[in-house]
């Protein structure tokens, strides 16, 4: 990789041939506070604690895994509202991760977030115009005479009645809110939208109509997305490929077919065995369901050696002595497991 | 660590539900309404809703926000404020009529005979007592028994809802439990009086999945040990699949479909049920592209004349005049199927499905 970087108009640097968007052992501890005299006993909440991910341009990458995974964390970490306290983010191969606010302005723009609450993330005091025209005015996309034709096309764009700009978001339902919430994400022109359970708020039929538009959008803009949510078909419906975190670390990630018609790690074959599965009611035979005893360990103190093992039915000793790499076992497939394998038989139910 | 014996995952076959058993009714629900007078104007949460529960069985009632799933639980439990809410219609339950039941018979009721449990364990769970200290108060609230008793009671119950070591847990706070361990000790709170019906409002909507898998394995473990009638809310149509008997869509505060599982989730005859299945990823084969519901759901304050959802339904025109805006269907057996009804004007909804919508689903 060559060394010298170019830097664009926009102030934002790039390496030529670096990928848009790479994670190189990216950790992020958090301190707790400790019960002892002058904080002894601090203790460090390991959130994130080394993942490796890769993004192309225009590419769709799922993040799943349960509460407390670290998906989130890792979310504000791509888009910089946290600063790990370890590894590199590289954004076409500059290293973003300790840059101070000003050297990151123009990455901002380029790195987008959409937030899961659209009660939450939108200022109540504020219109719709105001909202998505400070995302503009921010970044400086338009002279001031052009806001307003700008956020109505956005607002269009995302299926909003462009009229509507001088009203409140408590005058729009759910689903209309997330849709300012992208409008808002796009006004920037990002190459990379990070989209933490975008439709996790939405009831099923607005959910379907979200996920649509956001598909379009992707297809139509090449924008490239992160996309974080718990639930898998949402998942598998929208990313073409896939990355599973278990307590701060990735343990398998693929293409979106591998991964869920042939997952290696025990993880992913029990999260998939446990999705409750409509196709029973129309004759697909019933699959058995594994099921995991236990709770997800502290974050504060994992286990040793592969953080999943105390609730693994292949543990062994090497388990707790060796931390297993994330490597490749199929094409493109690289699993975090000593005992990593296929499945004896496919974990969903096929459909006839 | 364990030896090579133990190398396979631990499995739990996936059971489908028995079919339709005609049994007695131990739950009635007849013409329901529940409205609530606002400043701006009356909102009709709950308009003319009949089911029936037996013994044994479970009703999944199925809807989006504001289509008045809730508020009928509510009802059914006797939870609504009388000074807020304007409830007629009939809920039996055993044979009692809850419905203008008094303040006091309601408080034997609930907690007695009939039990709830909520989405949200963190905000049912009383965070300065311990869970012991909660489970003892409704067991003693119905039960003429010693502290002592009713602390082997809670410790006995936390046991059977598979919390470990129970001994040390009945005494510790919520904050102690995490949310499925939390969610454990609230089914074991509200099966502390061996109820005969069981309300669950969207009891696994704030776990992870596979957190969500044991606590459904657990319902359905305990109803057929206690042999209770339950109601089950949710908006996850897999969710339903895996545990209920017969399922009620709502929609807008009416009932749209009801009938036994396979039936109303294989061929559903209603427009609502299509667009939700056609709203639902699958897990398997190639991605296909989602038909949403366009549209959103009405206002309560002003529902929809005839057909609450004729301005969503894309199949309003292929009933002659202007039938869907004007008068509301009855919900009505639609087929030779027996036991199963909509609501909806179509003509011959099974060959709609069949020919339609069945190839667009995933």
């Amino acid at each position: 990789m060559s060394t010298t970087t170019t830097p664009a108009k926009s102030g934002v640097r790039s390496v030529e041939g670096a990928p848009l968007l790479q994670l190189d052992g990216v950790k992020m501890h958090f301190k707790t506070k400790g019960d002892g005299f002058f904080a002894r006993g601090t203790k460090w909440v390991q959130a994130v604690d080394g993942v490796d991910l890769t993004i192309s341009p225009g590419e769709t990458v799922g993040l799943v895994g349960e509460s407390g995974c670290g998906k989130s964390t890792t979310a504000r970490l791509i888009t910089r509202l946290l600063e790990p306290t370890g590894g590199q983010i590289r954004y076409q191969g500059v290293d973003i991760a300790h840059m101070n606010e000003r050297q990151l302005r123009p990455y901002r723009r380029e790195i987008q977030l959409i937030f899961q609450d659209p009660y939450s993330s939108l200022n109540p005091r504020h219109t719709v115009g105001t909202i998505v025209g400070t995302a503009l005015r921010t970044h400086d996309m338009v002279a001031k005479s052009g806001e307003l034709k700008r956020v109505q096309e956005l607002l269009e764009v995302v299926g909003l009645n462009p009229e509507h700009y001088n009203r409140y978001p408590h005058e729009f339902s759910g689903g209309q809110r997330q849709r300012i919430g992208i409008a808002r994400a796009l006004a920037a022109r990002p190459k990379i939208i990070v989209a933490d359970e975008p439709v996790s708020a939405l009831d099923v039929s607005i959910q379907a109509q979200v996920m649509n538009l956001l598909e379009n959008l992707r297809k139509e803009l090449g924008i490239a997305f992160v996309f974080i949510a718990h639930d898998l078909g949402v998942v598998r419906h929208f990313c073409d490929r896939i990355a599973v975190m278990y307590l701060g670390r990735v343990v398998e990630e693929g293409p979106r077919d591998s991964l869920y018609e042939k997952p290696q790690h025990p993880y992913t074959q029990a999260l998939l065995s446990a999705v409750p599965d409509i196709g029973v009611v129309r004759g697909v035979p019933p699959k058995n369901r594994i099921r995991l005893v236990g709770d997800v360990p502290s974050p504060v103190d994992p286990p040793s050696g592969c953080r999943f093992r105390t609730r693994c039915w292949k543990a062994q000793d090497i388990c707790a002595t060796d931390d297993p790499a994330l490597i490749e076992r199929a094409p493109a497939q690289r699993v975090a497991c000593h005992f990593a394998e296929p499945p004896a038989e496919s974990i969903l139910a096929e459909t006839a | 660590m364990s030896d090579q014996s133990t190398q396979a995952p631990h499995t739990v076959a996936r059971v489908p539900r028995n079919p339709a058993a005609n049994e007695e009714a131990y739950l009635e629900v007849t013409d329901l309404q529940v409205q609530f007078p606002t400043a701006d104007g009356l909102v009709r949460a709950v308009q003319g809703l009949s089911y029936s529960v037996p013994l044994r069985r479970t009703l999944a009632i199925v809807g989006e926000s504001g289509s008045g799933k809730s508020v009928s639980s509510m009802a059914v439990m006797g939870l609504h404020d009388r000074k807020v809410a304007r409830i007629s219609g009939s809920i039996k339950v055993g044979g009692r009529e809850i419905v203008n039941m008094s303040d006091k018979e309601l408080e034997g009721y609930r907690g007695g005979d009939a039990a709830m449990i909520f989405q949200d364990p963190q905000s049912s769970l009383h965070p300065y007592f311990t869970i012991g200290d909660q489970i003892t108060e409704s067991y003693r609230a119905h039960n003429n028994v010693s502290k002592r008793k009713a602390k082997d009671r809670a410790i006995e119950m936390l046991g059977r809802v598979g919390i470990p070591n129970p001994r040390r847990r009945v005494d510790q706070y919520p904050h102690e439990f995490s949310g499925g361990m939390r969610q454990r000790a609230m089914i074991a709170m509200a099966l502390v009086n061996d109820p005969k019906l069981l309300i669950a409002d969207e009891p696994t909507t704030a776990l992870d999945v596979t957190v969500q898998a044991q606590i459904l394995d657990l319902i359905s473990d305990l109803q057929r040990d206690f042999g209770s009638a339950v109601v089950f809310i949710t908006h996850d149509l897999g969710v339903v699949a895996e545990i209920a008997d017969d399922i009620l869509v709502m929609y807008a505060g009416t009932a749209v479909e009801h009938g036994p599982v396979n039936k109303i989730l294989g061929e559903p005859l209603h427009p609502y049920a299509w667009g939700l299945l056609e709203s639902i990823p699958a897990l398997t084969g190639e991605p296909q592209p989602l038909h949403p519901i366009p549209g959103s759901p009405p206002s309560l304050l002003a529902v929809p004349t005839g057909c609450p959802f004729h301005p969503r339904c894309e199949f309003k025109d292929r009933v002659p005049g202007d039938l869907c805006t004007t008068l509301k269907p009855d919900l009505i057996p639609r087929t030779a199927d027996l036991g199963r009804t909509s609501r909806c004007h179509l003509k011959e909804p099974d060959q709609v499905f069949q020919t339609e919508i069945l190839p667009r689903l995933p």
